[in-house]
């Protein structure tokens, strides 16, 4: 239960990142989800990137809108604020909290439910207004705490745990993602850690509306044959395009590649994203490749995963709307109030 | 004419202007609507607009009133007559004994006019096809040849006038010397073959002080900049877009960085209402003072956001710019029908800060008041003004502003006071008035982080369904807003010449009628005392007042008597002590109308008037 204290047992020799910080230091409440939950190594890969990037945790603000999902902010970065939100409306409320202070990092956790049913419209908008975030959708295909609805990403054709066929087409996030002007997109899977702490690093490295679609099977609900959101369903059908490494301007690259194995991209910061080919074609700076991809190999019953699409040079909201380089929840008083003279001055124009 | 006698009257009279909407009628009316508070006198004038953009009728009702009355009057002693499509309808609202004045280029059966009222005719558009030749020069300045016939009719200064016209056009120099030329088109004509002036007149005077002209969204927008808000998300809605556009004008001219040109605000246009709350929320937990405004339909719509900024603790401002409801309602007609949700917004039990600025002064001064009560409180404060107030220019107090005042940022823990170990808990009562402290994301590495949600915890934040801590904090949320009764505005109180039995409670934009109605009460020996309500939580001595007087009228522009209900239910009065006046019917209330109410309710309460008119 969250409301338990975690207990503060520590190795001495526990590893520590540049800043001093163990891992221990970046995790939060214990979990309350169901034993096995795709979510929670969701969770420890987020807690890994972030030692790993060595983020100062308070520089981090998570923010989540309603659902098993939207509870996992409580799990991770316990020395960050977080913010659980309404249902579907995470993106609002996590655009407003970057308008007042540029400065921090903004972790977006929502669910299917969340962001492809009810807050489609926020998820939507969110990613076409250019906020500078880290989205992540931990993807199960259903909801878990009123007991295993289908919600709107399951499959046609897939079955529920009860035995109920999903008659409705799927909404697949990655697709509107990218057709709505995210400038890095990815999916993964909440079983392949080795996939997925790279892709989240990434994202939080990256400039703009960053979005990952993680599969996380539900293992109450849907992780039954006739399922396509299970362990062994996603196992069998993961197509991923590349793999990410990122290198930070300190680190030294010490592994070669053969030519043409490789693509090298710069990210705004000074961060490299190393990708290394699995599908020699696949192009991630082509946005409508990308989208062409994903649909022919949906049709034939293919998850697509790794870095779908990166532009390093996207602009944000901030940049849009040329704010002020110091976080506007900052400004003081002088900053902000024309005070007295420039009153009378306006009285007299309104004479 | 018949024996009507013809209205005179200096410095007293309504006109309205019947014209189509989208001609560029409103600009011209406004030009002369200025150009009599240039003679010193005062004018209220109010837009009667539809929900439409270009084609539908449109009115423009200037009431001129020497002695300062900005209330609405209704009836109409000169119309204006410039719309064929409501032209019957028109010609029947004016005053026996009233004027007409119209374009007379094609004319008109004998049976279209009225034998009571004076008729003036001057060939516009025939003077306009002679004089032009770009339609839409015929169309603009055929408005401003009007103005310059009214000013020869009502005997105005025309070099007042030609003045306005050179302030509004300074630096666009061919346009002074173009509409200067169709304003004396006007004047001359109307000199050459109309008596002038008519019985009505405007005469100079010293009423209107060192007043200024301004609509109350563009003092709420102002209000919102002095107040120190950072962040506006919003969805446009009539009629409170206005407010918007306000707050980006006046941050654009005071808020650019001068070295850079960058702002120091951010303004971002929702997708819908919900997302423009749900960014404001986002944007105040994380420490900006942040707005929205909006009207009816987008606080239907942004409940259970309020919930959360309520339950989370979240301060918030909120302009709702009230029109007539329910659903899409009257959407360009005034109403004050929001009070009871926005009071008790959001499921569960919740209730809100409620601000009722009178007029464009106060909705500059409340409005920026806001910011300071929404995070001394950690709270939603609601800014309720209407469409009377919001869109329409009205004359008003100047604004003013000590520059010693700084923002009370209210209860923020910083890095310091948490590294001092100063007891962190979000929820926690350290301080007795059920204000807990917070702290802003990214203040402290180790320290004062927590959790902010909707759902129930504990004094420290954490998920809680426990019964006690659940009490706790709704204990600790109803302390937090009887502490509110003590800062929102204190009601303002006018007593009536005798001591009395009875009194009135009114707000927001009725202001204006109510004092008109006091003084026509007062004259007739008819005694009431007033109070007016600033805000809600109501203070003590709200209650007191009507503890004080047997019954009071409780003056709403609303058909439930929203008010009346708050009163009744946070002041635990006998309803029978509460007398209903409401008008309801997206006119802006007048004098006449309450006046009128509570002269007969009192009748019946076989109230004899101490002083009886004396009969003429």
């Amino acid at each position: 239960m969250t409301y338990l204290a975690k207990p503060k047992l520590l190795r001495a020799d526990a590893p520590k990142n540049t800043l001093g910080y163990t891992r221990r230091d970046y995790e939060g409440a214990i979990s309350t989800l169901c034993a096995g939950c795709g979510h929670d190594s969701i969770s420890a890969a987020v807690v890994q990137a972030c030692f790993d990037l060595d983020i100062e945790p308070h520089k981090v603000a998570k923010l989540s809108g309603i659902g098993c999902s939207s509870k996992t902010p409580d799990y991770f970065l316990g020395a960050s604020h977080g913010f659980n939100t309404t249902h579907g409306r995470m993106p609002s409320v996590l655009t407003g909290a970057a308008l007042a202070n540029r400065d921090l990092i903004y972790m977006g956790v929502s669910g299917d439910g969340d962001s492809a049913s009810i807050g489609i419209g926020q998820f939507a908008h969110a990613m076409r207004r250019g906020v500078n975030m880290t989205y992540i959708v931990e993807n199960n295909g259903v909801y878990g705490l009123t007991k295993g609805q289908f919600s709107a990403t399951a499959d046609k054709g897939s079955k529920s745990k009860r035995g109920v066929v999903n008659n409705d087409t799927p909404i697949d996030l990655v697709a509107l993602a990218l057709q709505l002007g995210a400038s890095y997109v990815a999916r993964s899977f909440s079983g392949d850690k080795e996939q997925l702490i790279p892709l989240i690093k990434g994202a939080l490295r990256h400039r703009g509306p960053a979005f990952i679609d993680v599969v996380s099977p539900c293992v109450t609900f849907n992780n039954h044959a006739g399922s396509t959101k299970s362990y062994d369903y996603v196992r069998e059908h993961n197509d991923a395009v590349n793999r990410l490494d990122v290198i930070l301007p300190r680190d030294q690259i010490n592994t070669s590649y053969a030519p043409g194995e490789l693509r090298r991209i710069v990210q705004h910061d000074g961060s490299i994203l190393h990708l290394r080919k699995l599908d020699t074609d696949y192009d991630p700076s082509d946005r409508v490749g990308a989208m062409n991809h994903l649909q022919e190999r949906h049709a034939l019953g293919e998850i697509v995963t790794g870095l779908l699409y990166v532009d390093s040079s996207a602009e944000e909201l901030h940049r849009h709307l040329n704010t002020v380089e110091k976080p506007l929840n900052q400004l003081g008083d002088a900053y902000l109030c024309p005070g007295s003279k420039a009153l009378e001055a306006l009285n007299a124009a309104l004479r | 004419m018949s024996a009507t006698q013809a209205i005179q009257s200096s410095n007293d009279f309504v006109i309205k202007f019947a014209n189509v909407n989208g001609s560029g009628s409103a600009s011209a009316n406004e030009l002369f609507a200025r150009a009599i508070m240039r003679m010193g006198v005062p004018v209220a004038p109010r837009n009667i607009f539809p929900s439409n953009i270009q084609g539908m009728p449109t009115w423009y009702e200037m009431r001129v009133s020497g002695a300062g009355w900005l209330g609405r009057r209704g009836g109409c002693d000169l119309m204006v007559a410039m719309n064929p499509q409501t032209w019957d309808r028109d010609i029947a609202e004016i005053e026996p004994g009233g004027y007409l004045f119209y374009d007379s280029t094609k004319s008109l059966p004998r049976s279209r006019f009225r034998e009571d009222i004076t008729v003036l005719g001057i060939p516009l558009t025939e003077i306009c096809n002679r004089e032009y030749s770009d339609p839409r020069q015929r169309q603009l300045f055929k408005n401003i040849m009007y103005v310059g016939a009214l000013t020869a009719l009502l005997g105005m200064d025309f070099a007042v006038v030609e003045k306005l016209i050179a302030d509004q056009y300074r630096g666009k120099d061919k346009l002074i010397g173009a509409n200067v030329n169709a304003l004396k088109l006007g004047y001359d004509h109307a000199q050459a073959n109309l008596s002038c002036p008519i019985g009505l007149r405007v005469e100079r005077s010293n009423g209107v002080g060192d007043q200024i002209f301004i609509n109350g969204n563009d003092a709420c927008g102002l209000g919102a900049v002095y107040g120190g808000a950072t962040v506006a998300a919003w969805y446009p809605i009539t009629p409170s877009t206005s407010v918007i556009e306000s707050f980006g004008n006046y941050c654009r001219k005071y808020r650019t960085d001068p070295d850079n040109g960058m702002a120091r605000y951010a303004i971002v246009q929702a997708e819908d209402e919900l997302a423009s709350i749900g960014m404001v929320i986002g944007a105040a937990w994380n420490g900006s003072r942040a707005f929205t405004a909006t009207s009816g339909p987008g606080i239907s719509l942004m409940q259970e956001f309020f919930g959360l900024a309520y339950f989370a603790e979240v301060p918030v401002v909120v302009f709702d710019v009230q029109r007539g409801g329910p659903s899409t309602g009257m959407p360009t007609r005034t109403q004050q029908s929001d009070l009871i949700s926005c009071a008790y917004a959001s499921h569960g039990d919740t209730k809100h800060v409620l601000l009722f600025p009178e007029d464009p002064y106060e909705c500059f001064t409340l409005g920026a008041q806001a910011f300071d009560l929404a995070e001394r409180l950690q709270t939603p404060v609601f800014v309720m003004l209407d469409l009377d107030i919001g869109m329409n220019d009205r004359l008003s107090r100047p604004f003013e502003w000590d520059d010693q005042r700084r923002y009370d940022r209210g209860k923020v823990m910083s890095a310091e006071q948490l590294d001092a170990g100063k007891t962190f808990g979000r929820y926690l009562d350290v301080d007795g008035d059920g204000i807990p402290w917070r702290t802003i994301p990214g203040t402290h590495p180790t320290k004062g982080a927590f959790f902010s949600r909707g759902t129930t915890r504990n004094a420290y934040a954490k998920y809680s369904e426990a019964g006690t801590d659940y009490i706790y904090n709704m204990e600790r949320l109803r302390h937090k807003l009887e502490t509110a009764k003590k800062l929102v505005p204190a009601p303002v109180v006018q007593r009536a010449s005798q001591p009395s039995r009875f009194g009135a409670i009114y707000y927001g934009s009725t202001s204006p009628a109510m004092a008109e109605a006091f003084a026509l009460l007062e004259a007739q020996g008819v005694h009431v005392d007033i109070m007016r309500v600033r805000g809600f939580p109501f203070a003590d001595e709200v209650i007191e007042f009507i503890d004080e007087h047997d019954h009071v009228f409780v003056v709403e522009q609303n058909e439930s008597g929203q008010l009346r209900m708050l009163l009744i239910n946070e002041g635990e009065v006998d309803p029978k002590r509460l007398i209903r006046v409401l008008h309801y019917d997206g006119t802006p209330i007048t004098a006449a109308f309450i006046s009128g109410r509570i002269a007969d309710a009192l009748a019946k309460h076989k109230v004899t008037p101490i002083r009886k008119q004396v009969a003429s």
